[in-house]
């Protein structure tokens, strides 16, 4: 065991399909008891690495240890301290929900009465007793996905992944599923979620790695990783497209970074420091030359920014 | 393998065989059809056809076809374990029990207890169906359970090309593809006319047709024989065994290969 507060500890993991090189070295390190965000685009290496932290596929190189266990040689182990919510909802779609939980139960080696009682506390606890006569199948997506979430909780893992819990769910599934993964972590779960949602990530984990082809290329808090784009940002919104290359010319004086020219939305944006300060200055330096300003303000970073501007693929700059 | 393995192997495998159960509780009415269907084909190739073929040795063209109808009944079953197993694998179902503490043979054997339960019931309604229009079972009660078991070992064999092909496929979609394998296989034998009715090379295709050697070593069990004079019908009650070991020999392999490498 690498370190006894870690729950998920990953070290150079390696994996190749073919040409692509799908881990490229990764390194990750989850503190128990925390939501952990594995941020990126598709094909940076999510899927792969929930692969074989679940010991589902097996690494090229490197090692990696859940729960305490390493995941290929003490591959048993890990299965009893984990569970998994794939990109599908993993159920048996005929068998009613309640069914499912008794089945899975079962597989997981509780005994018939228990497996039962597990299915009924579980169903409660995932508001899915209304729905666990009915099959699977007919359920909507969100509650689906709570099932798939309750039928991995069955032996109250320590640990669970969740693979794009909400990709695909309309927004009411993806609260109901956001609202059960936080009841989860209230309970000490520690969950590493993988996701393409900037704003899953932002709503949910404490920390987050910024993965790009196979290897973590950032890491730290949302806000932590808000800063690396230099903290607030100034944007002003023209009317005249004419005055974008003047405004951005102004702007860049009163940056403290590069700054972005959207020529679609005719908006100029970079990174300031000393918010009342540079709003003032910039307001100023455009009036003195003339640029004609239709909105201007400070905000946050979002993480989308953060992340292009991390994984440099940014829109291309005008 | 230790005692406690083995112990959980069966546990496990029975749990996902009372999943398929529960299937058919739910669903009684696929259930009714899959059973149902080679009873139909039987009354149309019994009834519609029959009227002009003659029978080898003579006897009733119905009669006939009732063995050939049972081997039939245990090819097209390969559909059904393709399916099953493709549906598990393209929803994830398998990487989920691949991540639990189970016993990781269980979904095989559950499989295998399933599919062989459903191929029983299905000989049963095809029996029925076979003594309402005039098959009978002539040569006693010891050759005839003979007769069902080699029916049910060419089932399990196929179970295990179903596996394999049900791994290897994208999705359960694909049971056309199977379809479309199965029904010419299937028809391309003894079991529902003579191959010595045809062509010269393609009747020797269907004479060493594994699933001619299970229809004829079942014809002569029953106690009605109509073997061809190729050596393989002259000895089908061997034939009838070592092919479904022979096709258990290629597959069992390529299933537990194609199973552990999902695992790269």
């Amino acid at each position: 065991m690498a370190e006894p507060r870690s729950a998920v500890v990953a070290e150079g993991l390696r994996k190749r399909y073919g040409d692509t090189e799908a881990l490229a070295g990764l390194d990750l390190r989850v503190p128990a008891g925390t939501v952990h965000g594995l941020l990126g685009p598709n094909g940076a290496g999510k899927t792969t690495a929930v692969r074989v932290l679940t010991t589902l596929a097996r690494p090229d190189g490197g090692r990696a240890w859940v729960a305490g266990h390493d995941v290929v040689r003490e591959a048993g182990e890990v299965r009893r301290r984990i569970g998994l919510v794939g990109q599908h909802a993993a159920v048996d779609e005929v068998l009613g929900g309640r069914q499912n939980l008794v089945m899975f139960g079962r597989l997981y080696h509780l005994g018939a009465r228990e497996a039962r009682r597990r299915a009924d506390e579980l169903l409660e606890r995932f508001r899915l007793t209304d729905a666990a006569g009915r099959p699977a199948g007919e359920y909507s997506g969100g509650v689906r996905r709570r099932l798939d979430l309750a039928a991995s909780m069955i032996l109250a893992p320590p640990v669970l992944f969740l693979d794009e819990p909400t990709t695909g769910l309309d927004p009411r599934g993806r609260n109901e599923v956001w609202d059960a993964v936080r009841a989860l972590v209230d309970g000490g779960t520690t969950v590493l979620l993988t996701t393409q949602y900037l704003e899953e990530a932002d709503r949910l984990a404490s920390g987050i790695s910024v993965i790009d082809r196979g290897r973590v290329i950032a890491e730290g808090t949302p806000d932590q990783l808000r800063g690396r784009l230099g903290g607030d940002r100034i944007e002003v919104v023209l009317d005249d497209p004419g005055a974008l290359a003047e405004a951005a010319a102004v702007i860049g004086r009163v940056a403290a970074g590069e700054v972005d020219v959207d020529a679609d939305a005719l908006r100029v944006g970079a990174p300031v420091t000393g918010r009342a300060a540079a709003l003032t200055a910039a307001v100023r330096a455009l009036d003195e030359a003339g640029v004609e300003v239709a909105d201007i303000g400070l905000r946050r970073p979002t993480l989308d920014e953060v992340f292009l501007h991390l994984t440099e693929r940014k829109e291309v700059p005008a | 393998m230790s005692a406690r393995a083995l112990r959980w192997a069966v546990a496990d495998g029975w749990t996902l065989t009372g999943r398929a159960l529960a299937h058919w509780r739910r669903r009684p009415g696929q259930i009714a059809v899959g059973l149902l269907f080679p009873v139909m084909v039987v009354l149309m190739m019994g009834y519609l056809f029959g009227g002009q073929m003659d029978v080898p040795g003579g006897g009733s063209y119905r009669a006939f076809i009732v063995p050939g109808m049972f081997a039939l009944t245990m090819a097209f079953g390969v559909e059904e374990t393709f399916v099953r197993v493709a549906g598990d694998a393209a929803r994830g179902v398998t990487d989920r029990f691949r991540t639990m503490p189970m016993s990781p043979s269980a979904a095989v054997v559950g499989r295998a207890a399933a599919d062989m339960i459903y191929a029983v019931a299905g000989l049963a309604v095809m029996a029925a169906c076979g003594v309402l229009i005039g098959w009978r079972v002539e040569g006693g009660a010891a050759r005839a359970l003979a007769g069902f078991g080699l029916l049910l070992l060419l089932r399990f064999s196929l179970v295990w090309t179903g596996v394999y092909l049900g791994l290897t496929a994208k999705g359960p979609e694909s049971v056309v593809a199977v379809q479309i394998l199965v029904w010419p296989i299937g028809f391309l034998s003894s079991a529902l006319v003579a191959p010595s009715t045809m062509p010269g090379w393609l009747g020797a295709v269907a004479e060493w047709n594994p699933m001619s050697s299970t229809v004829t070593a079942c014809r002569e069990l029953f106690g009605a024989p109509a073997a061809g004079d190729s050596w393989a019908a002259q000895h089908s009650v061997l034939m009838a065994v070592v092919w479904p070991l022979v096709i258990a020999a290629v597959f069992v392999p390529l299933s537990v290969r194609r199973y552990r490498a999902m695992g790269r």
